[in-house]
């Protein structure tokens, strides 16, 4: 009897996807660019929490890192909308249809600079969504321009010195009311996914900035979002490990060096501490790490800040469990009898 | 002019050839802030109780206390309820304006005013009925802190005896003003209407010829505002997703809307609402979060005015190119800044039906009454899910902010039209589908809602660079074919927009074309060409953009076409000349008032004879 080799078996997820079905087009951005390392860890991480891609609404504004939602989770509806108006389109969709997970990608020009205002607002509202901001301190499709969140004294390729303070969105995001506020660097893989694993089942608004060198307008001496840049100045508040609701989480911790932070979904983040003794749950705290960062010249990474017990703009607007978007018309349309009562009232 | 003789010491109603019944204009001038709402409500709605047709316009600032507001009744045998532009019965509270005001008027007028004026000296052709406010309203309002408010309702009581009101009309109102829960007001503003009306008994002699007698033509009929009827709209339609940032004329159509979603859409076995209403930070964000709302699913609106529709601009084309449902009640008014934001304006039609940059287009809605308010509100609710687009309903501070009379509203019988929308068991037939292709030959291709449970259902949404599958390209054939399907899907709309309404008269030369509020002055004035000047007009009342092929044949019957603006650029009739042939546009003449009021006849016709020559 002769037999031939039957094929290795597919390498599929929780719920039987290849890691295939969360890719998405050919990057068209720059190589090396830090968008791209975000996009992978976004691959990775959905495909390994089992998310049905389907399920996921991916939104973005316009510029480089707006275009990124192309090169992932292709089973996904994307948005791709306005510049620096995203947080408003992704809010009408999230409340049409409260089971879609968001997930906004968007970059410090069209968040900080033309998009500051629905980012506050997107904050203050708690909406359920992760909102990742691939910060490179630079406008890369207008070829090299300082954004909003570039740092004081930091310069141009062409020389220039940007003399204006930046917007630190992490410390916006956490005084005005987000409920997720992390910092982490494009090239830090491990840190990077259990943020975001983190992020997905956190229940609110999941702030990420990330520190994602261009490589072609921002990552030369002097800019300080630059590859060697972040090498030298990036500060871990302390090591990460996201461990799913699917597993078990009764591994034998050294008290004190460990803290376990549990999600809405009953997954935990597990927080073990390095140098500092950082509390993520204190807002003050971070608060004042971050303005300390800030004099010292280092970058802060990790969760800053995480409040489990906030509730969401969903749950403030105590809409229907179903769906808006999918309600029949006997739930959407009043009856003859409603209209009567109200023309009685008019006569 | 004519001009009427009636002797002061005529005694009331002695002579019936003298009387004007159920005809005429009553201008209430007071300070905004004083309450005067609540006594010329009550007085607009007696008179509608005694089943005579009637209108009600509040022209007021852009303030919260201390400035010159109109009210003005108009009481019509004949039911026009259009502004009239004289002034036959004048109550001047106003000390700052009433100088002005009484100058105004028309030989023959009534003048009710506070005594302190003097207002007596001024003319010597009117009526003159001095009140002394302040000595009638101590005695019946010991509170000194209301009587500001109160004084208000002497001078309902003094019109209701000059114009013949019936006493248990103004009661009535009154209650209804107040309902149940505040019957000590109500109390108190009926002994200042009796005192009043008591007063005027004792004190006048009628001497002006307006009356008001009891007809039969107010049957089961409402009274409503143009913006309470869109919101009605809205809630019938189904909407879900309601976003908005605070704006004159449009702020109380979303107010209205709440109160009504509160009462009819929580749903009675889990609680829950039915709906989402976010008071958004902006327009940007409030068109922003419709958009996303409609393009995930929901039946999305926002409501705004101009310089809510100029933000919107670069959204709303997306919106356009993406093609996402959505709804934009524009009710337009005079701007921006502090530009006359409470005075009414058909100022967006040019702005609206081009939003935004490249090539867009878009339909607009046109409704002249709370009933179409209410009908085409859930039109376009459908409309735009069908052909998958922004939809505009362009009503005005006229319609949207006054009180009209109207038919109750008809209860829907066509059941909620969701458009071409593929669901999980769809795809499993399909196999898969391409967002932008023209499957069907209307321009209209099929979409899928995001959180579709199936693994066919993604697309990628972008503005206007993407191919039938919804992939990114920057073809110049893609992108042609693109934008011809986009103008062939706009050239379907044509068949399914409101259709107008067409009066032709036989012997016409000339044919009015219109829409929104300009329908009541053009109404009355098509009835005065006839009867002063033997001048039939036939009328066309456009109801949407794009227009209906029948605007043509319209056009093409008539020897002149009187296009009606209540704008200073000719907006409607600008709009018309992007499809007319250079022989039709040669028959285009513009009628265009830009005062800030509501149209009214005598403008129209006056201006049809000056451009008729006659």
């Amino acid at each position: 009897m002769s037999t031939t080799a039957a094929p290795p078996p597919k390498k599929v997820n929780r719920i039987g996807l290849e890691v295939l079905s969360y890719k998405g087009a050919k990057t068209t951005l720059c190589a090396g660019c830090g968008h791209n390392s975000i996009s992978e860890r976004v691959i990775e991480c959905f495909y390994e929490l089992g998310v049905e891609p389907w399920r996921v609404g991916k939104f973005s504004g316009i510029g480089c890192s707006s275009k990124s939602p192309a090169y992932f989770l292709n089973l996904s509806h994307g948005f791709n909308g306005v510049h620096g108006r995203m947080p408003s389109i992704a809010t009408g969709a999230i409340m049409a249809n409260r089971n879609m997970l968001g997930l906004g990608v968007t970059g410090d020009g069209d968040t900080a600079s033309i998009g500051i205002g629905q980012f506050m607002h997107l904050v203050r509202r708690n909406l359920p969504m992760i909102y990742i901001i691939e910060d490179n301190g630079v406008y890369g499709l207008t070829k090299g321009q300082f954004s909003a969140t570039a740092d004081l004294g930091s310069k141009l390729k062409t020389g220039v010195i940007n003399d204006l303070p930046p917007f630190d969105c992490c410390a916006l995001a956490l005084r005005w009311g987000a409920t997720f506020v992390a910092r982490s660097f494009s090239g830090d893989k491990k840190q990077m996914q259990a943020l975001l694993k983190a992020a997905i089942a956190h229940n609110g608004l999941s702030v990420i900035d990330v520190v994602s060198p261009c490589v072609t307008f921002n990552d030369h001496d002097g800019s300080t979002k630059s590859y060697s840049y972040m090498k030298e100045h990036e500060e871990m508040l302390h090591e990460l490990d996201f461990v799913p609701s699917y597993e078990d989480i009764s591994v034998e911790i050294a008290e004190g060096e460990v803290r376990d932070v549990q999600l809405h979904d009953g997954s935990h983040l597990r927080i073990r501490k390095l140098g500092r003794d950082y509390d993520p749950t204190n807002r003050m705290a971070a608060a004042a790490a971050l303005e300390a960062a800030t004099h010292q010249h280092e970058v802060l990474t990790g969760v800053l800040y995480i409040n489990t017990e906030q509730p969401n703009f969903l749950e403030m607007l105590h809409l229907a469990e179903e769906p808006l978007a999918t309600l029949p018309q006997s739930k959407v349309r009043p009856p003859k009898e409603a209209l009567d009562e109200i023309m009685e009232e008019l006569r | 002019m004519s001009t009427l003789e009636v002797s002061p010491a005529e005694p009331r109603f002695s002579d019936p050839g003298h009387t004007v019944i159920n005809d005429f204009s009553l201008q209430v001038a007071t300070v905004n802030g004083s309450g005067s709402q609540t006594a010329n409500t009550v007085l607009m709605r007696s008179i509608f109780q005694m089943g005579v047709p009637v209108s009600g316009k509040n022209m007021f600032p852009s303030n919260i206390a201390g400035l010159p507001t109109w009210f003005t009744i108009r009481a019509s045998k004949h039911g026009y309820i259009g502004r009239k532009k004289e002034i036959d019965f004048l109550v001047a509270m106003n000390p700052e304006t009433a100088r002005e005001d009484v100058l105004k008027l028309d030989s023959g007028a009534a003048v009710v005013y506070d005594e302190p004026l003097k207002l007596d000296g001024l003319r010597s052709d009117l009526h003159f009925y001095p009140v002394p406010f302040d000595k009638l309203v101590a005695p019946v309002c010991p509170d000194a802190k209301l009587r500001k408010l109160v004084r208000n309702m002497i001078y309902d009581g003094i019109v209701a005896w000059l114009l013949s009101i019936d006493m248990d009309e103004i009661r009535k109102a009154l209650v209804k003003q107040f309902g149940k829960r505040k019957a000590k007001a109500a109390d108190l503003n009926w002994g200042a209407a009796q005192a009043g009306h008591d007063y005027a008994a004792k004190t006048f002699t009628k001497a002006d010829p307006y009356q008001v007698r009891r007809m039969n033509e107010n049957v089961g009929k409402i009274i409503i505002e143009g913006n309470t009827a869109c919101a009605l709209g809205a809630m019938f339609a189904g909407v879900t997703v309601v976003t908005w940032y605070p704006i004159t004329p449009s702020s109380s159509l979303v107010e209205s809307l709440i109160g009504y979603l509160k009462r009819f859409r929580i749903d009675k076995e889990t609680g829950r609402a039915t709906f989402a209403v976010v008071q958004a930070e902006d327009e940007l964000a409030s068109i922003g979060m419709a958009l996303g709302a409609g393009w995930a699913g929901a039946r999305a609106m926002t409501a705004t005015a101009g310089p809510g529709i100029s933000l919107m601009s670069e959204f709303v084309g997306l919106g356009y190119y993406a093609e996402v449902p959505a709804v934009i009640f524009d009710v337009q008014r005079v701007g921006p800044s502090t530009g006359l934001p409470t005075r009414t304006m058909q100022g967006d039609i040019l702005s609206t039906a081009l939003l935004s940059h490249g090539d867009t287009q878009h339909p607009l809605f046109f409704p002249s009454s709370p009933a179409e308010c209410f009908s085409m509100s859930m039109e376009a609710f459908d409309f735009a899910e069908q052909f998958q687009t922004p939809v505009f309903v362009m009503t005005d501070l006229d319609l949207g902010m006054n009180n009209w009379m109207s038919d109750p509203f008809t209860y829907p019988e066509k059941p909620i039209h969701r458009g071409k929308v593929l669901s999980a068991e769809d795809l499993d037939k399909l196999g898969g589908f391409a967002r932008y292709k023209d499957v069907d030959g209307d321009g209209v291709g099929y979409r899928t809602l995001p959180a579709t449970n199936h693994p066919a259902s993604a697309y990628f949404t972008r503005g206007s660079g993407h191919n039938e599958k919804a992939q990114y390209t920057e073809r110049e054939d893609d992108y042609i074919h693109n934008m011809d399907r986009l103008a062939h899907k706009f050239q379907t709309m044509r068949k399914h927009v409101p259709a107008p309404v067409v009066r032709y008269h036989q012997d016409a030369s000339i044919g009015f074309v219109a829409a929104g509020t300009s329908d009541y002055a053009v109404s009355e004035s098509c009835d005065q060409l006839l009867a002063e000047y033997q001048v039939p007009a036939s009328y066309f009342r456009l109801r949407a953009y794009p227009f209906t092929r029948d605007l043509i044949d319209f056009i093409d019957r008539h020897e002149r076409i009187y296009v009606v603006d209540q704008n200073r650029d000719a907006q409607l009739l600008s709009l018309m000349r992007l499809e007319m042939t250079p022989e039709q546009i040669a028959k285009l003449r513009s009628i265009r008032y830009y005062g800030g009021l509501p149209l009214d006849a005598r403008t129209v016709t006056d201006e049809v004879i000056t451009q008729e020559g006659k």
